[in-house]
């Protein structure tokens, strides 16, 4: 928690209103305390007496104090005109409840990202007013999952998560998604970034996609036995406007498997499994599935053969992956592993060693900067990249370190300049990998942040998988050599 | 039927005894002949129970100003004396069907409003609202208003109301609500409407000239005349709703300086209680935060009738008192709706397109939503010795809340073991 | 509301967000309608009452 004051010369305010401000700020999550005084000698010697120090305000002079979670604090200091802006005339607030709200509006999907312990009720509420539920929380127990989809089942509705990070609904895009066109194909996903990255690079192929149903990742263990990607495979099918349908998971449990196998068997249009962490890639599938439909696979699907890396000390010898996407880090390790290489994780693949301590790399590792331990009370690396430049920062000073793998994530609720983040202490002798997961329409901009990598000498390649076979080269010929 | 179900069902009747209330104005006469178990050398106050070492500055100021009123003490410190030496007994009003603003001090020489719900024929009585000895100032001039009330305001409204056999009060609340007032701490536009309705009738009375005249000048000249009016309706509307069993409707709040009390209607008898809030507010000129004492008074029996905090959304006047905008209002009124029954379909706000007042107090929604009531309300100094130093709004401790869903929990809610 | 997901995807929907602002503020940006939920944990977060409060409400 912090404590920050922030001041508005000559800025006089009835001091009753200043006193609904300054509960609205303290009732905003993240904010223990707020208080909003004009800089009289008694306000500041009660804000002394609090702990904010003594403040170089006059009687005339608006200050807010708060007291809270480092970015809520910020976020309040940072827009202290919006908060002292009287409501707009008969302005309805916001309700508290679904309930409340739906009873102005009919609505049909739920968006639900409340702390864990709240999402499932909240899911199940939303299910029983007659809504679909994207659920981006995470930590929902498995118990309230398998009852959730029971229950989602029994409605004919479709519950998107836990843990759910990206949807493509009717156009829409739901969490973490890229501007990507509409057209006939349609994904169904256990896994948010591979589904990000895959409508990426269909768009740039000249395709579309249709809709993009997340599942969450658990969907596929035998205990939910692949409940909403049987729906999502069931709505893709009676969807005009799809022609073929991609399942994009992790492999399933065993009952899941057999489900999905003849539910397969039975589909009217042509379904493509891309089955990560063993020989399937992201962008392997999507080349399959382009000649599927008939579209012309670009050439920057093709993988090409590995430009050599030289002028690498004897010490040198291991290859770092940070990543933001998470499936991404997966995809990385399976294909290493295909290799017969050794990666440690801190979210590792089947066969992989974890890391004993995350904090500490060993050998080759790839690390998943968006898991639990990485992620408890801070944002999420797409969104915020200061803790996996932290990382970087320590990685770039072990003399080991022989190539270093990076993966950007662009698109809505990323942050606004994801290479901009790191690029700065990125060496310019160190061998640097990349890839770079967006569109020209993003906010970011592909092409931007793609040359602004180069410029700096990074090693960019059209995908994550791509990236992970030149890291593997790299790899095999250090081992070879020792 | 589940617990939730009876809960549902005993909310619904406290809710239709709310609606149902009739408070009539019959009479104003001595504590002594009316208030039950008024007594000698027995001093009721507002808030909770609270003994004389707890009390607070004002209300002990307060009390003294009663003794001296009373005769039982010849000055200030002989009356200190004898409270400390326990010889004067401290009760609460609630507990005698009484409400009184701020220290709220009743004795038996003390004349109330008497106020009868006539749909369920039980009587509550309000002591006079006045700008001293409420606050703890027991000098001459305060007790000098007391005797006024005592020997000629008094006497005079009571004569005039009994003639008229009463005044309906109901109307007259849902009237003064659309002209502005919130019944708590904005009545300009009911104490106006009462004193239209008793001048004529004062006037025709038969009293001393002297007596008339002093006696209009105080209805017509009085800000919160019908405080104490709307304080005693609310009590009478109020009574009926107690010992409803699995009822989680809230039937009284109030404050002693000390203490933040409340009762609940399914939980008849107990009090839950925290620590009296800070009023946040304007302070009069002169005045700073650490001299205001902290939340005092029964008038936030207004607030638990549905009126008070739970009006304002529709009272322009004392919006702007505390800072809103017409957003605010909404919000107001959307939190108050959210921790209630239901709204009332008697009071209505015309600047909120004549929505009812959200009215009973359901402490199952309070804890579930992190709301406490708003209740806006005067400030006294911490200490005895002066009058009203400022209002603004004040939200009951949370805790008061908590603890009585605890309690409500382990009487009602079925047990595995038992 | 109770549309088939099927329905769904060929018409426009209508969400409604219930956590964090920024879901809906990007589902507007793109012309989408949200309603926003202002929300709060229950019983202001505290395990022992909101579990109380199962019974009860």
């Amino acid at each position: 928690m912090i404590k920050k004051t922030a001041t508005l010369r000559n800025r006089y305010l009835d001091s009753v209103f200043l006193m609904q401000v300054a509960r609205r700020m303290a009732a905003s999550p993240g904010i223990h305390d707020a208080s909003a005084l004009l800089g009289t000698d008694a306000n500041k010697a009660v804000l002394a007496g609090m702990g904010y120090g003594a403040l170089d305000v006059g009687p005339n002079d608006l200050v807010v104090a708060l007291e809270g979670e480092p970015l809520a604090v910020e976020a309040v200091a940072a827009d202290l005109e919006a908060w002292l802006a009287p409501g707009v005339p008969g302005a309805a607030p916001a309700p508290r409840t679904l309930e409340e709200a739906l009873r102005s509006r009919a609505a049909d999907i739920a968006v639900v990202s409340v702390p864990g312990a709240h999402a499932a009720r909240e899911a199940r509420a939303a299910l029983a007013a007659g809504l679909h539920v994207f659920l981006f929380s995470s930590n929902v127990s498995l118990e309230d999952e398998v009852s959730l989809k029971l229950d989602a089942r029994d409605r004919g509705l479709i519950v998107m998560g836990p843990d759910c990070g990206t949807a493509y609904l009717a156009g829409a895009g739901l969490g973490f998604t890229n501007a990507v066109r509409r057209g006939p194909i349609g994904l169904v996903g256990s896994t948010g970034t591979g589904m990000q990255e895959f409508a990426c690079l269909v768009h740039r192929a000249g395709s579309g996609i249709s809709h993009g149903i997340g599942t969450g990742g658990r969907d596929l263990c035998d205990a939910v036995a692949g409940a909403s990607t049987l729906a999502g495979i069931d709505a893709l099918e009676a969807d005009p406007a799809t022609q073929i349908i991609v399942v994009l998971s992790k492999p399933p449990g065993a009952a899941a498997t057999a489900k999905l196998a003849e539910r397969l068997q039975s589909c009217t249009k042509p379904v493509m499994q891309c089955l990560l962490g063993g020989k399937d890639t992201l962008d392997g599938a999507v080349a399959r599935t382009l000649r599927e439909v008939g579209v012309e696979v670009p050439t920057f699907l093709r993988p090409g053969v590995s430009p050599r890396v030289t002028g690498l000390r004897p010490e040198q010898r291991h290859v770092r992956g940070l990543f933001a996407g998470g499936t991404l880090c997966y995809q990385a390790q399976a294909i290493f592993g295909q290799a017969g290489l050794t990666v440690h994780s801190n979210a590792p693949l089947h066969g992989m060693p974890a890391l004993e301590v995350p904090e500490q790399s060993v050998g080759h590792t790839f690390l998943d900067m968006g898991a639990e331990s990485f992620v408890e009370g801070r944002p999420h690396p797409m969104i915020d990249g200061a803790q996996r430049r932290r990382r970087l920062e320590r990685e770039l000073g072990d003399p080991s370190v022989a190539v270093v793998l990076l993966d950007f994530i662009l698109g809505t609720l990323s942050s606004a300049d994801p290479v901009g983040e790191v690029l700065d202490i990125l060496p310019k002798g160190l061998c640097v990998a990349a890839s770079v997961c967006g569109t020209e329409g993003d906010a970011q901009g592909l092409e931007r942040q793609v040359r602004a990598l180069e410029g700096a000498g990074v090693r960019v390649f059209p995908t994550a998988a791509q990236a992970a076979y030149f890291c593997r080269d790299v790899a095999l010929t250090l081992r070879e050599g020792s | 039927m589940s617990l939730k179900q009876r809960i549902q069902v005993a909310n619904e009747e406290a809710f239709r005894r709310m609606v149902a209330a009739d408070p009539v104005l019959v009479d104003v006469a001595p504590a002594a002949m009316v208030i039950p178990g008024m007594r000698d050398r027995l001093i009721l106050h507002s808030g909770p129970p609270v003994t004389w070492e707890r009390m607070c500055g004002a209300q002990r100021g307060a009390a003294i100003g009663m003794c001296l009123f009373e005769g039982w003490a010849r000055d200030a410190a002989e009356a200190e004396a004898m409270l400390a030496r326990g010889e004067i007994d401290l009760e609460p009003n609630h507990l005698h069907a009484t409400v009184g603003p701020m220290a709220g001090t009743i004795t038996a020489n003390m004349w109330v409003w008497v106020v009868e719900n006539k749909a369920f024929g039980n009587r509550a009585y309000c002591r006079q609202v006045e700008s001293f000895q409420q606050f703890g100032d027991h000098s001459e001039n305060a007790l000098a208003g007391l005797r006024s009330w005592r020997d000629l305001w008094g006497p005079a409204l009571g004569q005039a109301v009994r003639s008229m056999g009463g005044i309906p009060l109901k109307p007259l609340i849902a009237r003064a609500l659309q002209m502005g007032d919130e019944m708590h701490n904005r009545v300009v536009a009911s104490s106006s409407l009462f004193a239209n309705a008793v001048a004529p009738v004062l006037a025709a009375s038969g009293l001393p000239p002297a007596q008339i005249q002093s006696t209009l000048y105080y209805t017509g000249n009085h800000p919160f005349l019908f405080l104490g009016l709307s304080m005693a309706a609310a009590k009478a509307t109020m009574d009926p709703v107690r010992g409803i069993e699995a009822s989680t409707v809230v039937t009284a709040m109030a404050r002693n300086g000390t203490e933040f009390g409340i009762q609940v209607s399914g939980l008849e008898g107990e009090w839950f209680t925290a620590p009296s809030p800070h009023v946040l507010g304007l302070l009069l000129p002169g005045w700073k935060e650490e001299d205001a004492g902290l939340d005092m008074g029964d008038s936030a029996i207004t607030e638990t009738a549905g009126l008070g905090g739970f009006a304002l959304g529709g009272a322009p006047g004392i919006l702007a008192f505390t800072g809103g905008t017409s957003a605010q209002a909404l919000a107001y009124s959307r939190d108050m709706r959210a921790i209630s029954v239901g709204l009332s379909p008697h009071y209505l706000m015309p600047a909120l397109d004549f929505e009812g007042t959200a009215m009973g107090i359901d402490i199952r929604k309070v804890v579930q939503a992190n709301l406490v009531p708003v209740i806006d309300t005067a400030i006294a100094h911490r200490e005895m010795g002066h009058g009203i130093i400022g209002g603004g709004l004040v939200r009951p401790p949370l805790e008061c809340f908590t603890k009585a869903l605890t309690r409500f929990s382990e009487m009602y809610s079925v047990r595995e073991d038992a | 509301m109770n549309t088939a997901l099927v329905d769904l995807l060929q018409g426009r929907p209508v969400f409604v967000n219930i956590g964090v602002r920024a879901f809906g503020e990007s589902l507007q940006a793109a012309g989408f309608e949200v309603v926003q939920v202002d929300w709060t944990p229950p019983a202001g977060g505290d395990p022992r009452l909101a579990a109380l409060l199962e019974d009860l409400l």
